[in-house]
């Protein structure tokens, strides 16, 4: 019983399955079929239109009078005659296993476009996958290296952490996920890992982009993409994150594997709950967007984590762009409530030519605080982090100051932290797209940088860190200490 | 209570009643009919799998029902089985230690029977049956006995004695009171008599309808502060036994931080912590660190005096709605034993946002943003559970509630902190610059507020044997003036002022770095016992004071800035632990030694000065 998750618990729900011939009324993506009988909430439902294709669906309210449908690949050129809705009788499902879906290429609903078959001698899994049980759940810990100094050395990502990108159209996010996928300490573990990439709204080229980047570092076989496309339907965006989570929870608590789940782009996928709810005529909260936005949110981003008695993890890297670049948007404001902290790109950062553009004042990570320090990366990393925090938000002040009155007439101190400022920027947070820093080379040149303050303004480094990492400037500061950070 | 009334819940032999059948299905919210097999609020089971539910509307012949699990299949026609009596939770020995979900699903037997992942359908009791509790008496035979007294008592863990109370409507004579010895919660443990006649059979445990409050003799008015280590809630923004808080803050300012502090350190003997639409890793992170920390008053495991409700964001939502009645009611039962309860709720605008998720499901008319109109008056119902008491059987005890809110981007403006700020006496206002520059704990000292300092004030004179409440406005005053320079410094830079305005920033800024900004990951500052938080800030406050001195003598600020005593100042809190006056006294001198120093520096200096202008 405790090896599988998917323990017929909806056995009460395998009823054959039963056909309908027409159907009462179409609304946007909702159909209405009346006088049904025997069909449970959730059902998934076959549509077929006079055409002859066959489109998904499924059951969002049902009672004795009428079910009310959402078809996930649009209503256009249903009519109410000739529709034939068929009741499959089962939850929305896919079938996986681990040889039948790595190396492989499916759409938004899960079917194969790569042209090879669908995936059929697995596992029967719900793709709306079960609440983990705080008590199985172990405390994800282990230090993921990404090489990129703005994450590692000042938001560290551990395993099992649900760690988002916030975004701004035009901004280099998918360079971004695509160098963490890269530089993630995979190439080291051949059978270990497994990346799914789950694309909402996204265009071709993007798409494409992340399957090259993928080719080129050689991981391919090792991915499974599920890709809903600008062109695709919008409802169908609803169920792509949760088979890509599905195959991701599969793979790591029955493989044992170490998941890295890239989901790009939450923005569109809250677009599409917005429209569904819409069309079901919901009371709307914020910005039209339903109440239930962060309980479906928390549906999705909660799928990750560690068990304490399975050797895998599902790490979540979900990318969302800002509407207008605006953070407190309800989608990024609701998605930093659930995840474990952010990384929040910035457009000024950018057009400096600061690549990543990662401001890391607003940036987050919850867990890096039991990932980080002796024994994990170095003794030091809390410290300095909290150092270079302090002195960066305090350089941003300065900044904002020499702009009204002018660099000249800063004090000396104040001079300092803006060479500091632009020392940090330019050489702390900006890293050529396939730069690969190791930890240890990101503390080292966080001290470089802080030296360049005088030293009573270095308030939260202790001052034997000082003279050990500050003074002694990255040599022997490293010395055979640590043990090799993990893969995701 | 009665014989007849107590066995468990949904019991072997018991027959059911009030079978209606469902008519519609959409997600949480069923309708079945008909309306009149049920009472409102009563609970009921849906289905073979018998999921549990609550009726929580009867109209027009229509029972509505919010299911607390996931209705997936659920199909018109479905049974749906009354249960006869409203909400209600278990009460009775087991209770410390253990995690329960929104509706006191034991969270480790859930995982023995499903495995890793939660599924739905009933299962067992909340408190187990079989666990074997040694049971001492208290009263005896023939006594006379009144609501709430305590019969006997059950060590629940090693630093919590669970008293066996007499139930809250029996009065009369303790026919009979089992020996002391080993007891299951099935077994009777004494009888009481009524004065009417009727005869009474006590157990170790009872239920008791999650939304009605339990009864009291008295209120009180708080007046003992509830110490939780941190410098700016105890000394700043103070809140006392019996009082209510609310933690508001925008995503990442810490909120969780704090309430995780706070249940660590507090010194309340019972803490119950409701992780209410949150993080799944939040409450392993509770239950991985809490069995190995050390409660400070009692050096036993935090683990041992904690209760976990846990109703995590994946969870059903409606669920989290019961998860907070949950909770209360049962900080109620351990006050009503004589204890001091603190309960933590992290985070309310979830609960709100789950009555407004369930609102929406009954097409009620929403008021601001989609809330419903009850939201205010549900928030001000929860509030006015906290508050001291007598209890009804004669001692003190208290629940203080402090709350975490989770405004939409960061703004108090929006309807559940506006509301919460109404019904709180503390208001810890956390602050997004502040986080972003990593100074935590991040309250924001302008926006904060609490009731209570008047009330405390006499304690912690008697405890620090000082003047608190001078030196608290004293340093208070300082970071008022320091806001206010704090705008010209904006536009023209800190060099542009005068060096006595200098003197506020710097005082400021030692204030807000060496005294409020305390690190929860430093072993030594994570938590600063009262005299701990004195000392320091009487020894900085020295320092201030001292500055007026240098700025009198005409002597450069920064040269007393860059005293060693400064960097000194800066160590303390990471250093002594306050249970010694000794390093803190001996600061202050060198403080004074120092200053003196440069003080008579200045004075042979500018005589010498005035002497060669003379010349």
């Amino acid at each position: 019983m405790k090896n599988s998750q998917d323990t017929n618990k909806l056995d009460h729900m395998s009823r054959p399955p039963i056909e309908y011939m027409g159907i009462d009324s179409v609304n946007g993506p909702l159909i209405i079929v009346k006088d049904v009988r025997d069909v449970g909430f959730g059902e998934r439902v076959e549509v077929t239109g006079p055409d002859g294709a066959p489109r998904q669906g499924r059951v969002l309210s049902i009672s004795e009078e009428a079910a009310v449908i959402e078809v996930f690949q649009g209503t256009s050129g249903l009519n109410q005659p000739d529709s034939r809705v068929r009741f499959t009788g089962r939850p929305f499902e896919i079938i996986v296993s681990r040889d039948e879906v790595l190396g492989r290429i499916f759409g938004g609903l899960g079917q194969p476009i790569d042209g090879g078959p669908a995936p059929f001698k697995g596992e029967r899994r719900n793709i709306n996958g079960y609440p983990i049980n705080p008590v199985a759940r172990a405390y994800p810990r282990d230090f993921i290296q990404t090489g990129i100094s703005a994450i590692d050395g000042m938001n560290t990502l551990v395993r099992g952490q649900k760690l988002p990108i916030f975004s701004g159209s035009g901004l280099p996010h998918n360079d971004l996920a695509a160098q963490i996928v890269r530089q993630a300490r995979l190439l080291t573990d051949q059978e270990g890992f497994a990346i799914v990439f789950g694309a909402m709204g996204v265009r071709h080229d993007e798409a494409e982009g992340f399957r090259r980047s993928f080719e080129e570092s050689g991981v391919l076989k090792n991915v499974s993409m599920f890709l809903n496309l600008a062109d695709d339907s919008t409802v169908e965006r609803l169920i792509t994150p949760r088979i890509a989570l599905t195959v991701a929870e599969f793979l790591a608590f029955e493989e044992g594997m170490h998941v890295l789940v890239i989901l790009t782009d939450m923005t569109n996928y809250c677009e599409a709950l917005r429209e569904v709810a819409t069309s079901k005529g919901e009371v709307p909260s914020r910005k039209g967007y339903p109440g239930y936005l962060y309980s479906d949110l928390a549906s999705i981003y909660e799928r990750a984590g560690r068990l304490t008695d399975r050797t895998g993890s599902v790490t979540q890297i979900p990318i969302l762009t800002m509407p207008d670049d605006d953070i407190t948007h309800p989608i990024p404001d609701l998605t930093g409530y659930i995840t474990e902290g952010q990384i929040v790109l910035e457009r000024a950062l950018f057009q400096k030519g600061v690549y990543p553009p990662i401001n890391v004042l607003p940036s987050l990570s919850r867990l890096m605080s039991d990932g980080i320090g002796e024994g994990r990366t170095r003794e030091d990393h809390r410290d300095l982090s909290s150092q270079l925090y302090a002195a960066y938000a305090r350089a941003r002040q300065v900044q904002r100051l020499a702009s009204i009155i002018g660099e000249e007439d800063l004090s000396v101190t104040d001079k300092r932290y803006l060479s500091f400022a632009r020392a940090f920027e330019n050489r702390f947070l900006s890293q050529k797209s396939n730069e690969d820093r190791s930890i240890f080379d990101t503390l080292d040149l966080g001290w470089e940088l802080i030296m360049l303050l005088p030293e009573q303004e270095l308030t939260r480094v202790r001052k034997e860190e000082i003279e050990k990492y500050g003074k002694g400037n990255g040599k022997n500061s490293n010395a055979g200490n640590q043990e090799q950070p993990a893969s995701p | 209570m009665k014989t007849d009334e107590s066995g468990t819940p949904g019991g072997k032999s018991k027959k059911r009643e009030g079978i209606a059948r469902i008519v519609l299905v959409s997600g949480p919210v069923v309708k079945a009919v008909p309306a009149e097999k049920f009472s409102m609020n009563e609970m009921v089971e849906v289905g073979e799998e018998r999921l549990a539910g609550e009726v929580i509307g009867l109209e027009k012949g229509i029972a509505t029902i919010q299911v607390y699990e996931d209705t997936t299949g659920i199909q018109p026609g479905t049974p749906i089985f009354g249960q006869g009596l409203p909400l209600f939770v278990e009460l009775g020995p087991g209770l410390v230690g253990e995690i329960f979900d929104g509706i006191q699903r034991p969270l480790k037997v859930l995982r023995e029977r499903w495995g890793d992942f939660i599924h739905r359908g009933k299962i067992g009791t909340a408190l187990p049956r079989e666990k074997v509790w040694s049971f001492e008496p208290i009263l005896k035979a023939g006594d006379d006995v009144s609501p709430g007294q305590r019969l006997g008592k059950v060590p629940e863990s090693k630093g919590v004695d669970h008293f066996i109370l007499v139930p809250v409507e029996v009065k009369g004579r303790l026919k009979w009171i089992a020996n002391g010895g080993s007891y299951t919660l099935d077994d009777v443990i004494a009888e009481i008599e009524s004065h009417q006649g009727q005869t009474y059979r006590i157990k170790l445990y009872h239920r008791w309808p999650v939304r009605k409050l339990r009864p009291y003799k008295e209120r009180l008015m708080p007046s003992e502060p509830l110490i939780t280590g941190q410098r700016v809630i105890d000394t700043f923004f103070p809140l006392a036994k019996g009082g209510t808080a609310a933690i508001p803050g925008g995503f990442g300012t810490g909120k969780t931080v704090t309430q995780h502090q706070l249940s660590k350190w507090a010194d309340a003997d019972i803490i119950v912590y409701i992780g209410c639409g949150e993080r799944g890793n939040e409450m392993t992170g509770v239950l991985v660190d809490f069995p190995q920390l050390l409660d400070p008053r009692t050096q036993r495991p935090l683990i041992e005096r904690t209760i976990l409700i846990a109703n995590t964001s994946d969870m059903p939502v409606a669920a989290r709605e019961a998860s907070i009645y949950t909770g209360i009611t049962i900080a109620e039962y351990y006050r009503d034993m004589g204890y001091d309860v603190a309960l933590m709720a992290d985070s309310t605008s979830r609960w709100a946002e789950a009555l407004r998720e369930i609102s929406g499901r009954l097409e009620e008319m929403p008021a601001e943003e989609g809330f419903p109109a009850y939201l205010a008056s549900r928030l001000a119902a929860f509030y006015e559970r906290g508050g001291q008491v007598t209890t009804l059987g004669d001692h003190r005890g208290s629940v203080t509630l402090i709350g975490a809110v989770s405004p939409p981007g960061g703004d108090f403006s929006e309807p559940v902190t506006m509301h919460t700020k109404r019904f709180v006496q503390c208001f810890w206002a956390l602050d997004k610059e502040l986080a972003s520059a990593r100074y935590f704990p991040a309250i924001n000292y302008l926006q904060s507020y609490s009731a209570y300092v008047s009330r405390v004030e006499q304690w912690w004179g008697k405890r620090v044997g000082g003047e608190w409440k001078g030196l608290r406005s004293e340093a208070m005053e300082i970071l008022q003036e320091d806001a206010k320079l704090q705008n010209i410094v904006k536009l023209l830079g800190e060099e542009a002022l005068p060096d006595d305005q200098k003197r506020i920033i710097e005082s400021a800024r030692l204030i807000k770095d060496d005294f409020l900004q305390q690190s929860a990951f430093d072993p030594i500052d994570t938590y600063a016992n009262p005299e701990k938080q004195y000392l320091m800030l009487e020894t900085i406050m020295h320092f201030i004071r001292r500055l007026k001195d240098i700025i009198e003598a005409r002597v450069p600020l920064y040269k007393a800035m860059e005293l060693p005593v400064v960097s000194e100042i800066h160590r303390m809190k990471f250093v002594y632990k306050g249970d010694d006056p000794g390093p803190f006294k001996d600061l202050e001198s060198r403080i004074d030694q120092e200053i003196e120093k440069i003080l008579k520096k200045q004075a042979s200096k500018s005589y010498t000065t005035f002497t060669t202008g003379a010349a």
